[in-house]
């Protein structure tokens, strides 16, 4: 017997996943048909552990013992399974799928690491990158979400992998004797088998279809008529700006009102006279111009947190069915400017005018509240909050939001004759400008620091890929040194890019 | 107890004569001990013998049935100092714990123990952290055999090899006096195996007789005059009695048959050479070879007639030693050269000097060796050197795929710990922060990013000692529970108390030595029927005269941890302030009320399970949340928005309520968007009525509010 004759299956994990357990089937299968085998691990020390890798190799049993080795060796893997899409993206780098001889079965499913989740705006690893290189990389990729069939059938990871390294086939040994190691196992065996068996038959969950924004929403007659009449404006619009900017119409409307609406409209009404044929400038001002209208003050907090879709999505989340009993707390920390942010515009403009006073009055309302909006009281209590709606308008914050707004429009409605891809550019950095309190400052600062770097770029031709790039450098780093590091690199030299 | 219970498995090592043992290393190992009539056993745990305790502890019954003693050591160095033993009386001991790091703590002991040497065979069992998994600097541990003579046993990583090694271990201690280490590497301490059992065997001599029966050698002693005594004896009698005993019963294997280059080396690297042989046809599955292999299960002493036989006749060696420096090539290079030897030896350089010879490693290196010293062995195929795999990352995927370091478990209470850290620093700005062994160095990796050395276990505190100045910005050091109970309590806090610091120390108290796998130790809240527990960390602080202690029973009140830590930095209190923060390792937590409380709701008994979540719509993705926490199931999705750009967070189903996200938003001022779900299982008649009445009432407003305005339905 020689070295070919040996089945090497090499297994990448996440820690926590239950890698172990997965081992532990396989050596199981393999003795109860009659194999030799052997497992090895680097100590499951569960989620603590970051990436881990277990390993088998198994040949028919002979006379002698044969001599397996203890850890997967680069173009020597015969079944690399992965349990989460970057372990087979790492399996591929580390050399263990090869075109000559390695079945890669990978969970399509993202275990985001630490580094993916910290960056301000999209950390997220390019999965495209992922599947090409397993594509290219395996002699058979069999992929699919085997989390999320785990999950479905009530259990967890290893089963479904054992179901799809059933499917695979690569493993001479009948389906009974998979089932029978499951039934054997102990534990859950009735989930396992259901995960066991979606993996087998390839049950792919399939998303339904969902027709994003397009159902006329619900309402008494006379806001229906007048939201109608604003559709129509919408179907007005040149085609690529049409469903963006009947996306941000719902958008504003649901915040405030159907004239709120209306300016919204008229706002981008401005830029669709401005713009050429492909019509990027009005799209974008669809978008960010929506989101710039739609701040976060109490009042909206408070409404979206007591809407009967918002407790029902809640319910659903938690799997909860009807009549079963759940209570929601909420984590709230209001501050005095968030407090200041919903009095009338004078009120509000004095108190922020008067540190000391503000100091004073924020010591009584800055103090966490851990409030059970399933309750009486406190449902009450913000219900009361959203219903303030209709004097939005008078509000401090809405005046501040509003001066905002205007001069970041003007802005980029004086840049859009002189150069169209500029005011995009402008208008794409209202991105920026996210999260509440202290985040919600430091992103205004970054906001106020690149479109500062303006006048600077006034006439250079590229101004508008030298814009983009200050914003992308703004998003990478919480405290914006990689916006600075391109900003003096810019301030040296100005005009190479 | 431990994180993971061998209670089934250790019921194997009944197994007697005739019958086969399936499982894992570690039990492999313990089998043979029993077998080999040990006398008594401990030690202290870390990765890759960690399990090793559990096993050990696991199996105190059986171990009390043979009369075997087990002692869960307060430390490698307690651990060491309890072979001292074999010393007097004729009884077989062994004790484990990691390499190097245990060594270098147990260092003391067995220098003192090799001195006077040993009667009872006395056998450390070393699990050799180095390579992949490792969670320590990479060194060997090989130095501390030969400063010490400690013989160093290597043996080829399967278990019928292992078992073997341990049997003749025990001998080879006797027959030399001198204690042994079983060296074993990571993997094959987790290796799943089989091999023969024998029967276990009743210690002849056991501790209760020895106690009954003192003894004492005074020229065994570590003392002037007989120091220089002993020194001579491990060269003039020792080392020609252990050669010997290697020799006669040979310890040391070959394989292959003759030729004109072979390969020596250590024990742990046969299978990987084998592998390499095998796949350029030089071997078979069952590690028949063309090349002759001199393998070593003893890697301290080299036998030198069995080296120079090997070698002679041979144009070309290659030796196969992991790690670095290369001890057994240097002295295998003096031996060859004071014997006028005429090989080429070869080694490092061939192989790389430094790292683990993986599977790729060892493959590369073979082949390179059989090409350029082979003459025609090699397979057609191998023999051109441009033979590499394609580079895989023409995509630039190796840019595309994130690493994923070690981190906090889902619902861990040191999170929490330093989150509020990150807070204190973010309001007084940056400190000089030390770390130490344990679960919470991980503090110092994305997102906390908090610490900036680490210098051994227990030795936090001590570690910013000279970085003490009176009325400066104060340091503060991270110390867990394990690592207090090790040494900590006198190496960090003492030193400190001593000294006069004014430095914060914050002493990270999961209940158990977590990093290791949730050993308990003396601090430890759960009732154990042979160890003591429950013994208080602030009695003992207190105790050594700390005047400013500062308890924290429930380590996710961030505010509380946050307003301590300011205290601690500002008070005008002279001497070192310590803040013990404690709460239960959620793993092991999970572990035991996971299953309790689904029995419960099984039963019909009324559970209530947390359960955090996010509003998507109220979270604005800036990820501020993640970057004070990490944790597992707190992450990010991609919503079916148009508007949005960036990802929202988002909690999976693994979350555990542990209450972090709350607390984290609520101190750092942080989005509205978290919320927690309390599910109340089978609900009780009362709280069915006032479910009832709220979802009548609330339900009741929200349809009048969605009669008066336009209601979109949501996405998804």
């Amino acid at each position: 017997m020689s070295n070919s004759d040996i089945v090497k299956i090499a297994i990448l994990a996440v820690g926590g996943q239950g890698g172990g357990v997965l081992t532990g089937w396989i050596v199981a299968l393999a003795e109860a048909n009659g194999w030799r085998v052997q497992s090895t691990a680097v100590a499951g020390v569960a989620q603590r552990t970051g990436a881990t890798i277990y390993y088998l190799e198994m040949c028919p049993s002979g006379e002698q013992a044969p001599v397996f080795a203890l850890a997967p060796a680069a173009g020597d893997v015969d079944v690399l399974i992965a349990a989460e899409l970057m372990e087979a993206g790492r399996a591929v780098l580390r050399g263990f799928v090869t075109p000559d001889r390695t079945t890669l079965i990978a969970s399509t499913h993202r275990i985001h690491a630490v580094s993916e989740k910290v960056v301000p705006g999209d950390g997220q690893a390019p999965e495209d990158r992922i599947f090409a290189a397993m594509e290219r990389s395996a002699k058979r990729v069999v992929a699919a979400d085997f989390q999320r069939m785990a999950v479905e059938a009530g259990s967890v990871i290893s089963a479904s992998l054992f179901g799809a390294l059933a499917r695979a086939g690569v493993l001479p040994f009948p389906r009974q004797s998979f089932i029978g190691v499951v039934q054997d196992s102990g534990r859950g065996v009735e989930a396992s088998l259901r995960a066991f068996e979606a993996a087998l038959a390839d049950d792919q969950p399939t998303d339904q279809a969902t027709e994003a924004g397009r159902v006329p929403p619900r309402g008494p007659n006379h806001l229906t008529v007048e939201w109608k009449a604003l559709e129509v404006r919408v179907s007005e619009l040149p085609e690529p700006v049409r469903q963006m900017a009947d996306t941000g119409l719902r958008h504003v409307v649901d915040f405030q009102d159907l004239s709120y609406g209306k300016e919204y409209l008229d706002h981008l009404d401005r830029f669709v006279v401005l713009d050429d044929g492909a019509f990027l400038l009005s799209a974008t001002a669809a978008k960010y111009v929506a989101n710039a209208m739609v701040y976060d003050d109490i009042v909206r907090v408070a409404d979206l947190k007591t809407r009967r879709t918002r407790f029902a999505r809640v319910r659903k989340e938690m799997g909860l069915e009807a009549g079963d009993v759940a209570h929601i707390t909420e984590f709230m920390h209001p501050r005095i400017e968030e407090a200041c942010g919903i009095m009338p515009a004078a009120v509000g403009a004095s108190i922020v005018a008067r540190p000391r006073l503000a100091r004073w009055l924020g010591r009584r309302i800055n103090k966490g509240r851990h409030v059970r909006t399933s309750g009486l009281f406190w449902f009450a209590t913000l219900y009361l909050i959203a219903g303030l709606k209709p004097w939005r308008r008078g509000t401090y914050r809405h005046r501040v939001e509003t001066e905002h707004l205007h001069k970041w429009l003007d802005l980029a409605l004086n840049t859009a004759p002189r150069d169209r891809a500029l005011a995009t550019e402008i208008l794409a950095c209202r991105r920026l400008i996210k999260g509440y309190s202290d985040t919600h400052a430091r992103g205004e600062a970054k906001f106020d620091k690149v479109l500062g770097a303006l006048p600077a770029l006034k006439d250079d031709p590229n101004a508008a890929g030298m814009l983009r790039r200050l914003r992308e450098a703004a998003l990478q780093d919480v405290h914006g040194d990689a916006l600075e590091a391109e900003l003096s690199a810019f301030a040296s030299a100005p005009h190479t890019a | 107890m431990a994180e993971r219970s061998f209670a089934k498995e250790v019921q194997d090592l009944r197994t007697g004569a005739g019958q086969e043992f399936h499982g894992e290393g570690i039990l492999a190992i313990t089998k043979a001990l029993l077998e080999c009539g040990v006398g008594y056993v401990g030690g202290y745990q870390g990765a890759p013998v960690s399990h090793l305790i559990d096993v050990l502890s696991d199996a105190e019954d059986i171990l009390d049935e043979l009369g075997v003693h087990f002692e869960a050591n307060a430390s490698e160095s307690a651990a060491a100092a309890m072979l001292a033993a074999s010393v007097n009386y004729p009884i077989r001991g062994a004790v484990t714990f990691k390499g190097p790091v245990g060594a270098n703590v147990a260092a003391d002991a067995l220098a003192n123990l090799s001195s006077g040497g040993v009667m009872g065979g006395a056998m450390v069992i070393l699990g050799e952290d180095y390579g992949e998994g490792s969670s320590i600097m990479q060194e060997r541990t090989h130095a501390f055999a030969t400063k010490s003579q400690l013989w160093l046993l290597d043996p080829r990583p399967n278990l019928p090899s292992i078992v073997r090694t341990v049997q003749k271990g025990f001998e080879l201690s006797e027959a030399s006096n001198t204690p042994v280490i079983l060296q074993v590497r990571i993997r094959a301490c987790h290796v799943y195996g089989r091999f023969e059992a024998g029967d276990n065997q009743r210690p002849p001599l056991t501790v209760r007789e020895a106690l009954e029966d003192p003894r004492r050698r005074m020229e065994r002693i570590t003392l002037p005059p007989f120091t220089y005594q002993h020194e001579i004896e491990k060269v003039a009698d020792r080392m020609p009695a252990a050669t010997r005993f290697i020799e006669d019963q040979q310890l040391n294997e070959h394989f292959g048959g003759e030729g004109e280059v072979g390969i020596i080396l250590q024990g742990g690297m046969y299978n990987g050479v084998i592998r390499s042989l095998q796949r350029l046809d030089l071997a078979d599955a069952y590690g028949k070879s063309e090349i002759p292999l001199y393998v070593l299960n003893v890697t301290y002493p080299l036998v030198d007639t069995e080296v120079l036989e090997f070698c002679s006749g041979k144009r070309a060696v290659l030796v196969v030693e992991e790690g670095q420096p290369a001890y057994i090539e240097e002295a295998i290079g003096a031996l060859l050269y004071r014997h006028q030897g005429s090989s080429t030896l070869v080694g490092k350089g061939t192989l790389p000097m430094a790292g683990e010879y993986t599977g790729t490693v060892l493959m590369d290196g073979v082949t390179r060796f059989l090409r350029e010293h082979g003459n025609g062995l090699l397979p057609e195929a191998h023999r051109s050197t441009n033979g590499h795999a394609e580079d895989s990352d023409d995509e630039g995927l190796s840019s595309a795929v994130p690493i994923r370091p070690p981190g906090f478990c889902t619902g861990c209470p040191e999170r929490p710990i330093f989150a509020a850290t990150k807070l204190v620093e973010e309001s007084l700005g940056p400190h000089h922060i030390a770390g130490d062994i344990g679960c919470h160095l991980f503090s110092i990796l994305p997102p906390f990013e908090i610490g900036s050395t680490t210098m051994g276990y227990g030795l936090g505190p001590a570690s910013a000692a000279a970085l003490s100045a009176k009325g400066a910005r104060r340091s503060i050091s991270f110390i867990g529970d394990g690592g207090l109970w090790h040494n900590g309590l006198t190496s960090s806090i003492g030193n400190a108390v001593y000294n006069e610091s004014d430095n914060v120390i914050v002493v990270v108290d999961n209940f158990y030595s977590a990093a290791t796998g949730g050993q308990d130790v003396l601090s430890s809240r759960a009732d154990r029927a042979s160890k003591s527990t429950h013994h208080s960390i602030a009695d003992a602080i207190r105790g050594l005269g700390v005047r400013w202690v500062k308890e924290v029973d429930r380590t996710y009140d961030v505010k509380r941890l946050k307003n301590l830590l300011t205290d601690a930095l500002t008070t005008e209190e002279k001497g070192p302030k310590v803040i013990i923060a404690s709460s239960e390792c959620m793993l092991n937590k999970q572990r035991r009320e996971r299953p309790r409380r689904n029995t419960a709701i099984k039963e019909g008994k009324r559970v209530v399970v947390p359960r955090f979540g996010v509003d998507e719509d109220v979270c604005t993705g800036d990820h501020a949340c993640m970057r004070l926490s990490g944790c597992p199931s707190l992450s990010v999705k991609t919503l079916d928005d148009p508007l949005r750009d960036d990802p929202v967070a988002s909690i999976d189903e693994s979350c555990v309520g542990c209450g972090n996200c709350g607390e984290v938003a609520d101190a750092a001022v942080l989005c509205p968007s978290f919320h927690r779900v309390d599910v109340v299982h089978n609900p009780g008649p009362l709280d069915r009525l006032l479910s009832r009445v709220s979802d009548v009432f609330i339900g009741a407003l929200q349809q009048w509010r969605d009669r008066r305005r336009l209601v979109f339905e949501e996405r998804g």
